[in-house]
């Protein structure tokens, strides 16, 4: 909490725009350039690299059906138990990006997903890695709360049980209570496990799906904008749980929210029509950019 | 300003003439629906005031002598000679005697004719039951002919002149004198549910009609549903998307949907009866054939049912590290179940009310012997309305429509299973 603290205090957001015409046609004509830019460039600016990452991922590209492509040869490196916060403007491959990292993609038709990408040294495109292996390794919660239409226990439960990981009752209780407290849902529910997980207010189905993901230890958690449809309490709420999983888990997580980021995240990407444009530790993005596109981003001149 | 108040004017101009618009729409809406409504309220009250009374049969009192000469057996006899005896002698003895003085033998001819010939085989049934009853006196009532029957029924009218009527002025005087003697009685139409199909209209039944669609349904619904659910699985969740063949199958279904009931009969005994040599005017082949026409109605409501589970289900899955299958079992097939079975008992419905396809395959025989399995002759419910509505008797116009109603009652439920079936297994999410 008190890095949080400490990042709320030192952040600031110029809320003065330059009225004047001219400036801003300008400012179209130079993003257009810094893209061509981008299409030249190596590798991101910032540290995008890190010694023994969790995921070491270079050169990704995707595509959609008729080659459409959504992600242009990123390179990004995730360290173990951060929290790596993945912003930019709305359809700029934040979340195809992330749904690589745990296979999603492949549930889409006409996806295809070059590069190297891999978990611990060990490549998840390789044809011998399994996605349902994967998926249990990395975990995902969704932009919009969707538990299954069954009791809050069997929604807990449900994870242990497909990949066979107990085998009594009582220890499938233990895990189900568990993941429940990790979620800090515990106490709010404990009284009505059977009870329809879709009963849940928005933010308690969110962390039921927290609950749910982490039901099956997974060494990553992805998620797709967590808080999106939420009010800013069950925000809050998720947003503590998110720095305490951090303890146990990595995090990736994409937002639509510049301040959410620098609140949760040591470090922050900045996507920007499918490149990576920039990485670093979120103090230095939001205070010091180096790129210019990241600064007229979080400066909030478009977005 | 000036051009601002001549904008308001045009839009309220405008304005009138949407509304008119709007309540032209509601005006023809609401008229079209009246009209169906009419037209259905017509349909079912005649069917009702005609097939009502086929529920009630009339019945007259007898008084028989089971003497052993009339019989021409003894309570000793075998089985075969009890079974033999001129039980048709005793029937006759008795309206002799009720009735004494005919002689003329028209007279005699429409005398015997006035029960039900079903009042010799329940004679028989009696005394096969009990042979000690030969020697002894009995009063029975038994079944009277069609053509009383309908007299009975206010459907023969007495004021016409003799040539022109089924019944003729001497019967009329043994119809009053019955009458008059309370020897007449309306009662419930048993046999009508527990018998089959007869020449003889008081005798004609639903009941093998009822069995041979219960055993098409059968053969249908085993086969029609889980091969159409499991296409649509494979169309919705497994099959490529984007692929030509997959594509090609996709319209093929859909024009199956359309085609002719008839042109599915025809292939019926092309392929099922001459190729496969499987028994004609069973409840097999006839199942096997509204298994082709229900097929693209369950595959079609299946596959939507599928298509509106929400695809967040299927990725929360999927994110769980759920394979395939398992996504399919565990999370979209019961979400989609209300929508598929509704989907499936329409269809089933549909085929309930079938009839062309199952003449082309034989099952429009005369089936007097209520079928016992699926590879019994049988008739089915339209074609046994089919049949009786061809026939010349009054009577059997009555039987028509009750059969009709005994087919919309199944039909009902049917849909009345459907939309608790729907709400029972409802989820929201």
């Amino acid at each position: 909490m008190n890095t949080l603290a400490l990042t709320n205090n030192t952040m600031t957001f110029p809320t003065s725009k330059d009225p004047s015409a001219a400036n801003s046609k300008d400012q179209a004509v130079d993003i257009q350039t810094i893209v061509e830019e981008l299409k030249h460039a190596t590798q991101p600016v910032g540290v995008p690299f890190l010694d023994d990452p969790k995921f070491y991922t270079r050169d990704v590209d995707v595509f959609y059906t008729g080659a459409k492509q959504a992600i242009f040869g990123v390179d990004l490196d995730i360290g173990k138990n951060e929290v790596i916060a993945m912003i930019g403007p709305s359809g700029c491959g934040k979340s195809t990006f992330l749904r690589c990292l745990n296979r999603m993609n492949d549930t889409i038709d006409g996806c295809k997903v070059t590069g190297q990408l891999l978990l611990d040294g060990e490549d998840i495109y390789a044809k011998e890695q399994d996605p349902v292996l994967l998926r249990a390794r990395v975990g995902m919660v969704f932009q919009k709360p969707n538990p299954f239409p069954k009791s809050i226990y069997d929604n807990v439960a449900y994870g242990p049980r497909i990949h066979g990981l107990t085998t009594n009752r009582s220890e499938l209780d233990d895990i189900v209570e568990d993941s429940l407290k990790k979620a800090g849902l515990f106490n709010e529910v404990k009284d009505r496990l059977q009870a329809p997980g879709t009963g849940l207010s928005g933010g308690q189905q969110q962390r039921l799906c927290i609950a749910r993901a982490i039901a099956v230890s997974p060494e990553v958690i992805l998620m797709d904008e967590p808080t999106s449809a939420l009010d800013p309490i069950a925000t809050a709420t998720i947003e503590e749980l998110i720095d305490e999983l951090r303890q146990s888990f990595t995090i990736c997580i994409v937002t639509h929210s510049m301040q959410q980021a620098a609140r949760i995240s040591q470090r922050t990407a900045y996507f920007h029509l499918g490149y990576l444009v920039e990485v670093n530790k979120t103090n230095t993005v939001f205070t010091n950019p180096e790129h210019r596109l990241t600064e007229n981003y979080i400066t909030g001149r478009f977005g | 300003m000036m051009q601002m108040s001549n904008k308001t004017e045009l839009v309220r101009a405008s304005l009138a003439k949407r509304y008119a618009r709007e309540k032209r729409f509601r005006f023809w809406g609401l008229a079209s629906i009246v009209l169906s409504l009419a037209f259905l309220a017509i349909l079912l009250s005649t069917i009702f005031m005609q097939g009502w009374p086929a529920f009630t049969q009339t019945y007259m009192q007898l008084d028989v002598s089971l003497s052993t000469e009339a019989l021409e057996v003894d309570a000793n006899a075998p089985a075969d000679k009890l079974r033999a005896a001129s039980y048709d002698t005793v029937v006759m003895n008795a309206l002799t005697t009720r009735f004494p003085g005919v002689t003329e033998r028209k007279q005699k001819m429409a005398l015997k004719k006035l029960v039900s010939s079903s009042a010799t085989y329940d004679l028989q049934k009696m005394v096969m039951t009990n042979p000690k009853l030969i020697g002894t006196q009995q009063s029975l009532w038994v079944m009277v002919d069609d053509d009383i029957d309908t007299y009975f029924k206010g459907n023969i009218d007495r004021t016409q002149p003799e040539a022109d009527r089924r019944i003729k002025d001497f019967q009329l005087v043994w119809l009053d004198d019955l009458e008059a003697k309370h020897e007449i009685e309306r009662r419930f139409n048993l046999p009508f549910f527990t018998s089959g199909d007869s020449r003889e209209p008081e005798q004609a039944g639903i009941l093998s009609a009822l069995m041979g669609s219960f055993y098409t349904m059968l053969v249908t619904m085993t086969l029609a549903f889980p091969i159409g659910v499991a296409a649509a699985i494979y169309l919705e969740e497994f099959a490529p998307k984007n692929n030509p063949l997959v594509d090609f199958i996709e319209v093929n279904i859909n024009n199956l949907a359309a085609v002719p009931s008839i042109v599915f009969g025809l292939l019926g005994l092309a392929v099922f009866i001459q190729f496969f040599g499987v028994p004609r005017s069973t409840p097999l082949v006839g199942g096997l054939v509204l298994t082709l026409i229900t097929l693209p109605t369950i595959i079609i409501a299946s596959r939507a049912a599928l298509k509106s589970v929400p695809p967040s289900i299927r990725q929360a899955a999927y994110g769980m590290g759920a394979s395939r299958v398992q996504t399919v079992f565990h999370h979209t097939l019961p979400l989609a179940m209300p929508g598929i079975l509704t989907g499936t008992i329409i269809g089933m419905a549909h085929a309930l009310g079938e009839t062309a396809p199952l003449l082309m395959i034989g099952m429009v025989a005369f089936i007097v012997d209520i079928p016992q399995g699926i590879t019994d002759p049988a008739a089915i419910l339209p074609v046994q309305i089919y049949l009786w509505s061809d026939s010349p008797e009054r009577a059997f116009t009555e039987k028509t429509s009750a059969a009709i109603i005994v087919l919309l009652f199944f039909l009902v439920m049917m849909n009345l299973l459907a939309v608790l079936l729907r709400k029972r297994f409802e989820r929201r999410w």
